[in-house]
C-alpha cells in the first residue's frame, strides 16, 4: 500500500513536469511583462530598466528560463512578487487555506446530499420524492454559480441583512464569536459551491444506484433476507461508489474553476482571486505559481481517488 | 402429508411500455418435503418468475402478483410484506440463481457473502459464522477452504463461485432450495460435477429441492416428478418416470425428443428435432392454447378455448385438447 502511493507519487512528478513546462511557455509566450510598468514609467531611465531585465534573466531564452525556474523551485524558492512585494511561497500561503476551507466544505456538502438524496431517490424511482429532487437537481445544474451567488447576496445580505457579503480573513472579534463570524461568512460561498455541486453529483449518484440495484448480486443479497437498508447500503451503494469517486476526482479541475469564479463574487482572498489579479496585473511568477498549485491539487485529488478505488474495489489491486 | 410448497393459481404480470406482459399465468406447482422437483420449458416460459415470485424477488414493479396463493407449510407468503419475508428468506428457503458469474457481490470477499446470512438467521458471532463458512465451503469441496473464505468472487471460476451460491444457499439449512438454472451458465464438463454436488448436498440435509431448468437431459438425471411450463402456465406434471415413458402433452413430447441422444445420432444419424417456432411474447395472448401455433397436432377448438390442467392418469395431469378428443372417439 504504501508502496503504491509512494510509485503513484513518481508518476505524478513526470506529469508535474510536463504541466509546468506547458505554463511556463505559455505564460512567457503570453503578452504583457512584469515590467511594462517600468519600461513606461518615465521617472525610470531605459538603462536601469534594461539592466533590470538582464538581471532577473528576463531576456534569456524560454528554455533557459524555465530551467532557472524549476532550479529554484527544487530548492523551494518561488520567486518574488514584484506587484505584493513579497515572496511568492508566503503570498499563496496566506491565501491557500481560505480557498481549501471554502472549497472543502462545499465538497464536503455536495456528497453530504447528495449520496443520501441519490441513493434515497434510486431506492423509490419515480415516487415524488425522486421526482422532487430530479427537479431540484435539475435547477440546481442549469443555474451558474455566478447568478446564484449574486441571488444570495441580494436575498440573504442585502434584503435580510443575515449575512455578510464581503470575506474577511482579519475578524476583529476573539473566542467563539471568531469562529462563528468565520462559519457565518463561509456560508453563502459554500452553499453556493456546494450546491451547484450537488446538484450535478445527486443525478450521477441516482444513475450509479439505479444501475447497480438492478444488478444479480443485489437480488442474491435480498434472497438472503438482510433486510433492505442493509442490501442498499452494504450491497449496492459500495459498488455505486466507484463510478461516483470517478466523478468526483475528474471533476476537481472544474471545481477550482468554479471556486475561482465564487471568490470573485464573495471577494474571498483566496488562491482564486489571486490568480485574477495577479493575471490582471501581469504579475506573471504568481500566475505561475497558482497554476501550479492547482495543478498539483489535481494531481493529489486523483492519486486519493486511486486509493479510494483500491479500497471500494478489491479486484484493483496495490500492485 | 401436507405439502411444503403449495402455488396455487400464481399469476405475476409486468407492466411494460408494450402493455400488460403475463410472464406467469395461472401456475399450480405442489411439492412436498424432502422432494426434487424439476420444472422444465424453454428459456422464457416464466420459470424464473414463477421461482422469484416465491420470495418476492421480481422486480415489483414493474412486476406484480395480481392472483393466487403460495402456501410455504400452510402460510400464504403472498400478503407477506418484503420485511416480514425476509425471516424466511434463506432461513427456509434457499436461492441458486443462474449467472454465478454475477450473482456474487463482487466488492465483498465470498466467505462474507455467505457469514453475513448465517449471522442473520442463526444469531451467530463473526467468529462462528466464519468458522459455519469455512464449514460449508469444505462440504461444498471448495480446496483450501480456510484461505478461500477471505478470496473475492473475481478470484474464483464459475464453477467455484456456483459451489458458493451453494454453500450460501444451505448454509442455515433450509428446508427447500431453489436452483434457478444453475448449470446453464456453465462448461458442460461442470455441469455433472454440480449437478452432483447438489445431490449430494440434498441427500445429506433432506431438503427439499425445486431444480428449474430447459434441459430435459437434466430432469431425467435429478427429479422425481416434473412440471412442464409453457408460456407462463403449466402444460403437464408427472413424476419423472411416466413424463418419459408417456409424454402426454405435444410439448412435452416436443421437449423429450429434442434431447441430444449420442446412441441415436451415431446409429441412424438423426438430427436433434426441434421444435419449430418460439414461445410467443405473452403480452395479449391469444385465446385459445398458447402451444397452438406450433403444435402439430393443433386442430379447431385449439384456437378457441384454453384446455385446462386435469388428471390425466393417477398423479399426471396435463392441459391439452387431445385427451378429450382421444376420450371421446375412444
Ligand atoms: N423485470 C421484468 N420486466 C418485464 N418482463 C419481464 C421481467 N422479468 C421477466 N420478464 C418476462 O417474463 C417472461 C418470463 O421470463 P422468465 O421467467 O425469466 O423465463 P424463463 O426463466 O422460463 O426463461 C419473459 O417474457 C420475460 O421477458
Ligand atoms: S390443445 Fe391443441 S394446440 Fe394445444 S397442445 Fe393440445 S393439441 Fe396442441
Ligand atoms: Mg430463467
Amino acid at each position: 500500500m504504501r508502496q503504491y502511493i509512494l510509485r503513484r507519487l513518481l508518476i505524478a512528478v513526470p506529469s508535474l513536469l510536463g504541466i509546468s513546462l506547458v505554463l511556463f511557455t505559455v505564460l512567457a509566450l503570453a503578452p504583457g511583462d512584469p515590467f511594462a510598468e517600468l519600461v513606461t514609467n518615465p521617472n525610470v531611465p531605459p538603462e536601469v530598466a534594461a539592466a533590470l531585465r538582464t538581471k532577473f534573466g528576463l531576456d534569456d531564452p524560454v528554455s533557459v528560463r524555465y530551467l532557472r525556474w524549476l532550479a529554484a523551485m527544487a530548492q523551494g524558492d518561488w520567486g518574488f512578487s514584484f506587484v505584493s512585494r513579497m515572496n511568492v511561497d508566503t503570498l499563496i500561503l496566506q491565501r491557500l487555506p481560505t480557498t481549501l476551507y471554502v472549497i472543502g466544505s462545499a465538497q464536503v456538502l455536495a456528497l453530504l446530499i447528495a449520496i443520501p438524496v441519490g441513493v434515497f431517490a434510486a431506492t423509490r424511482p419515480y415516487s415524488i420524492f425522486d421526482q422532487i429532487a430530479n427537479t431540484l437537481a435539475f435547477i440546481g445544474f442549469s443555474l451558474p454559480t455566478f447568478f446564484t451567488g449574486l441571488l444570495f447576496i441580494l436575498v440573504f445580505s442585502i434584503t435580510l441583512d443575515w449575512l455578510p457579503f464581503v470575506y474577511t480573513t482579519d475578524i476583529k472579534a476573539t473566542g467563539i464569536r471568531w469562529v462563528i463570524e468565520h462559519v457565518r461568512q463561509a456560508i453563502m460561498p459554500v452553499m453556493v459551491l456546494g450546491l451547484f455541486q450537488a446538484a450535478s453529483m445527486t443525478r450521477f449518484v441516482r444513475s450509479a444506484m439505479l444501475d447497480v440495484i438492478r444488478l444479480d448480486y443485489v437480488t442474491t443479497a435480498r434472497a438472503k433476507g438482510l433486510g433492505q437498508s442493509r442490501v442498499i447500503v452494504k450491497h449496492a451503494m459500495r459498488n455505486a461508489m466507484i463510478p461516483v469517486v470517478t466523478l468526483v476526482a475528474l471533476q476537481m479541475p472544474a471545481v477550482f474553476g468554479g471556486a475561482i469564479v465564487t471568490e470573485q463574487i464573495f471577494r474571498i482572498p483566496g488562491i482564486g482571486s489571486l490568480l485574477i489579479s495577479s493575471i490582471l496585473s501581469n504579475d506573471t511568477p504568481v500566475v505561475m505559481a497558482v497554476t501550479f498549485v492547482f495543478a498539483c491539487l489535481v494531481v493529489l485529488f486523483n492519486l486519493i481517488a486511486d486509493i479510494l478505488y483500491g479500497w471500494l474495489d478489491p479486484r484493483i489491486s496495490f500492485r | 402429508m401436507a405439502p411444503l410448497l403449495e402455488i396455487k393459481g400464481l399469476k405475476t404480470h409486468f407492466a411494460t411500455d408494450d402493455g400488460m406482459l403475463r410472464a406467469v399465468d395461472g401456475v399450480d406447482i405442489t411439492l412436498n418435503k424432502g422432494e426434487t422437483l424439476c420444472v422444465v420449458g424453454e428459456s422464457g416460459c416464466g420459470k424464473t418468475v414463477t421461482a422469484m415470485s416465491i420470495l418476492k424477488l421480481i422486480a415489483m414493479p414493474p412486476g406484480r402478483i395480481v392472483q393466487g396463493q403460495i402456501l410455504f407449510e400452510g402460510r400464504d407468503l403472498v400478503p407477506l410484506s418484503s420485511h416480514e419475508l425476509d425471516d424466511i428468506r434463506a432461513k427456509d428457503i434457499g436461492f441458486i440463481f443462474q449467472e454465478p458469474m454475477t450473482s456474487l457481490n463482487p466488492v465483498l470477499s465470498v466467505g462474507e457473502q455467505v457469514a453475513e446470512s448465517l449471522r442473520r438467521h442463526e444469531g451467530l458471532s463473526n467468529k462462528d459464522a466464519l468458522a459455519r463458512t469455512v464449514e460449508m465451503f469444505k462440504l461444498v469441496q471448495i480446496p483450501n477452504a480456510e484461505a478461500r473464505v477471505h478470496d473475492y468472487p473475481h478470484q474464483f471460476s464459475g464453477g467455484m463461485r456456483q459451489r458458493v451460491m451453494i454453500a450460501m444457499a444451505l448454509a442455515c439449512k433450509p428446508k427447500l432450495v431453489i436452483a434457478d438454472e444453475p448449470t446453464t451458465a456453465l462448461d458442460v464438463t461442470i455441469q455433472a460435477q454440480i449437478l452432483d454436488l447438489l445431490q449430494d448436498m440434498k441427500e445429506r440435509f433432506g431438503m427439499a429441492v425445486m431444480l428449474i431448468t430447459h434441459a430435459m437431459g437434466v430432469v431425467a438425471e435429478t427429479a422425481q416428478r416434473v412440471v412442464v411450463m409453457y408460456a407462463g402456465k403449466v402444460v403437464e406434471e408427472a413424476d419423472v418416470d411416466s413424463l418419459f415413458e408417456s409424454p402426454r402433452h405435444p410439448y412435452t413430447q416436443g421437449l423429450i425428443r429434442s434431447i441430444p441422444r449420442i446412441d441415436l445420432a451415431a446409429a441412424h444419424k438423426t438430427r436433434l428435432e426441434a421444435i419449430g417456432g418460439s414461445v410467443p411474447i405473452l403480452i395479449n395472448p391469444a385465446p385459445g392454447c398458447r402451444f397452438a401455433p406450433r403444435c402439430r397436432y393443433a386442430f379447431g377448438r385449439c384456437a378457441e378455448q384454453e384446455p385446462v390442467l386435469r388428471e390425466v392418469a393417477p398423479g399426471h395431469r396435463m392441459a391439452c385438447h387431445l385427451e378429450d378428443v382421444r376420450g371421446e372417439t375412444a
